[in-house]
């Protein structure tokens, strides 16, 4: 019995491809592609104000609502985070990535390695609430800064129009550095792959070659790496630009687009407008994939 | 780019699959006549209520109004909390439960799209206890028909660090105007004010006072010249707010850690704060205040409808009324509750506000045509979407 089923198998490998793509490729197609059309499709719909209930009618009011100033502002305000943050994490997980890639002992590789995934097992909800609680305005940092008499530089820090606030915790200086924080792994680790992917020899080809050691990292190693970094940033900026506990545990109330949506389908019940909302990021990632695609990003994953 | 051209003309397909799905289901209506008479128990009964209202002894053994109530009736309860009266209607839109434990700024709304029913209050002999005041309450009565009956009340209350305010502050204006405290900072990043568009209400209860050329009778009933004025007055809030307030008790938590001094709040917090020894007290000011008073609705379909009228009777209890009057530091809806509860104290209920009925102005739905249906005022939508921009610093 069992014989004839595996012959019959090795018979029609087109069946076998069928039966093992077949429940993935299924569970795609429904669960994510089919919310994201139920999205879609919400987002043609308008809520009645009054009753909370929802209009099944086409109709473009939601979209109109969208494009106020007010809806258009927590749009940019997400997006100019997440371009902030990506670009941070970048400058900051290269030197590191690199160290990994071409200085580290495969000792201290290992080391590395596990302190740039240890962050990730432990709950991200407690790491959030533990920088709230770091940079509050009675917290430890603070009370660093106070010891150290820094306080003047952090006030006028805080004091800064648009990005500043009544403390670390509540300005948006902190919901940018826990950002960075959180995301920070998953840059590093498609950088230090690329990184290990540039061959030796090309650096040392252009060493004979007669480069210093800065233009050969300039147009060598750099050009080399960069799908890496793109890689990565596809994932600094995509986290960013969907996340709502971050900016409802620090910030200063300012409305992401994770919240708008969360407020909107959550609390609001207004459903059209999140969806309405949530269109908004597949917009903007689909764009950004679009260019990553194009500058090579897929082939370093 | 061929998969993905794939992809864009599978969502495609699905979004037309959908729309034709979608467009066939019609919307339902409810509400038919009420029951003649309470049967044997459906075995369950599901209420969505605010954090504290329904406890079952597991936060404090002595605060347990559920217990008795399952071993007498049968009715097992399950509870859904909300933060909000807009959770709450989407909750109810949704579906699914028996009761809800709505305010004022969430009832209207609820019997207006038809998604609670009418209660035969010759089922709930308990009815005839209830405040005066509260029994025939524009928020549960429509036309002379009873959608509810009273569970709590209580006003919305300025919260104070008594370090920063040696002496109780006598007005809403800590909050809304730049201002040196008597302890000599500026109140800039030191003050918070709801995360929710009922606040608008708050800023024009304030001008209703302090600029009476405006003409604010009622701060739910605002046209649109008096509603820009207190979106005004709220923008210069923004300014002084480090951060809007949400969850009851990240609020306490900005008190501890953020240096929080003066905000609108709930008894509740002020309580427990007291009570873990902070120095914190709270005031009525001058202006008057909003406040809410909430009412235990039943959902057109409920599914168990022996048991809502079971719970229901029970929680007009006056043991259930004071304890949790005592836990959530509100006031009884049944005023026999105020003596002799030994968690509330016979001071209790003076404390949390009984005698101020009169100065609050309870959470009510602004509409298009004013509460008495024939004005022209700004509906809560408009409400919403302002707030949000007032939020957002615009």
């Amino acid at each position: 019995m069992l014989r004839r089923l595996s012959t019959t198998l090795y018979q029609r490998p087109r069946l076998v491809l069928a039966l093992l793509l077949g429940p993935p490729m299924l569970y795609m197609l429904v669960v994510y592609l089919g919310s994201l059309a139920a999205l879609l499709v919400n987002s043609f719909y308008r809520l009645d104000g009054f009753t909370g209930q929802i209009v099944r009618q086409f109709t473009l009011a939601t979209y109109a609502d969208l494009l106020k100033p007010a809806n258009l502002d927590i749009i940019a305000r997400t997006t100019g985070m997440a371009a902030a943050v990506t670009a941070a994490d970048a400058l900051i997980a290269f030197p590191l990535a690199y160290f990994m890639a071409k200085f580290a002992s495969p000792r201290l590789k290992t080391v590395l390695y596990l302190g740039v995934m240890l962050p990730l097992w432990s709950s991200y909800l407690v790491r959030v609430y533990a920088w709230k609680l770091i940079l509050a305005k009675e917290g430890i940092l603070s009370w660093f800064i106070n010891l150290l008499h820094l306080n003047a530089p952090l006030d006028w820090l805080l004091g800064l129009p648009g990005i500043g606030g009544s403390s670390l915790a509540l300005s948006p200086i902190g919901v940018f550095i826990v950002f960075c924080y959180i995301w920070l792994p998953y840059m590093i680790l498609p950088i230090q792959t690329a990184l290990e992917r540039v061959p030796r020899s090309f650096e040392e080809a252009s060493s004979d070659l007669g480069a210093r050691p800065s233009e050969t990292f300039r147009r060598v190693t750099l050009p080399l790496a960069l799908p890496g970094v793109v890689a990565g940033s596809i994932f600094t900026f995509s986290l960013t630009l969907g996340d709502f506990i971050v900016p409802l545990s620090l910030g200063n109330s300012k409305f992401f687009i994770g919240q708008a949506v969360y407020s909107h389908q959550g609390t609001s019940g207004n459903v059209p407008l999140a969806a309405a909302f949530t269109m908004g990021p597949v917009v903007i990632m689909v764009i950004y994939l679009l260019v990553a695609r194009k500058l090579g990003a897929f082939d370093a994953l | 780019m061929k998969s993905n051209l794939f992809a864009f003309r599978a969502i495609a397909l699905l979004a037309a699959a959908s729309l034709i799905l979608t467009a066939c289901g019609g919307t339902g209506g409810g509400g038919g006549a009420p029951i003649q008479e309470v049967g044997e128990g459906e075995g369950a009964v599901s209420i969505i209520a605010w954090a504290g209202y329904i406890e079952r002894g597991e936060t404090d053994p002595a605060y347990d109004w559920v217990t008795a109530f399952e071993a007498q009736t049968g009715c097992m309860v399950t509870v859904k909390t909300a933060a909000t009266s807009d959770e709450m209607v989407s909750l109810m839109n949704e579906g699914g439960f028996d009761l809800v434990t709505a305010s004022g700024d969430a009832s209207n709304r609820l019997i207006a799209g038809g998604k609670v029913q009418e209660v035969n209050l010759d089922l709930i002999p308990s009815w005839s206890s209830v405040d005066e005041r509260l029994q025939n309450a524009p928020w549960h009565t429509v036309d002379g028909k009873h959608y509810g009956t009273p569970y709590q009340w209580g006003p919305n209350v300025l919260m104070y660090n008594t370090e920063a305010f040696p002496e109780p502050p006598t007005s809403w204006d800590v909050t809304f105007v730049e201002m040196t405290l008597p302890d000599g900072q500026s109140n800039k990043g030191r003050v918070q004010a709801f995360d929710g568009a009922i606040f608008i209400a708050d800023a024009a209860l304030y001008l209703k006072y302090h600029n009476p050329d405006l003409g604010i009778e009622n701060p739910y009933d605002l046209n649109q010249a008096q509603f820009d004025a207190v979106v005004e007055l709220l923008r210069g809030q923004r300014t002084l707010v480090n951060r809007y307030w949400h969850d009851a008790f990240v609020q306490m938590d900005d008190f501890k850690n953020e240096g929080n001094v003066a905000s609108g709040s709930w008894p509740f917090q002020v309580n427990l704060l007291q009570f873990e020894g902070a120095p914190i007290a709270s005031v009525i000011p001058v202006e008057g205040a909003t406040g809410w008073a909430d009412t235990t609705m039943m959902h057109a379909d409920a599914p168990h409808p022996n048991c809502a009228y079971k719970w229901m009777e029970w929680s007009l209890n006056p043991k259930l009324q004071g304890d949790l009057a005592a836990w959530f530091g509100s006031v009884p809806a049944v005023p026999a509750a105020c003596t002799g509860n030994e968690l509330l104290t016979d001071a209790g209920c003076a404390t949390n506000g009984f005698n101020d009925f009169d100065k609050i102005w309870f959470w009510r739905t602004p509409t298009a045509g004013c509460s008495d249906g024939a004005g022209d005022c700004v509906p809560y939508s408009e409400w919403v979407s302002a707030y949000i921009a007032v939020i957002g610093g615009q």
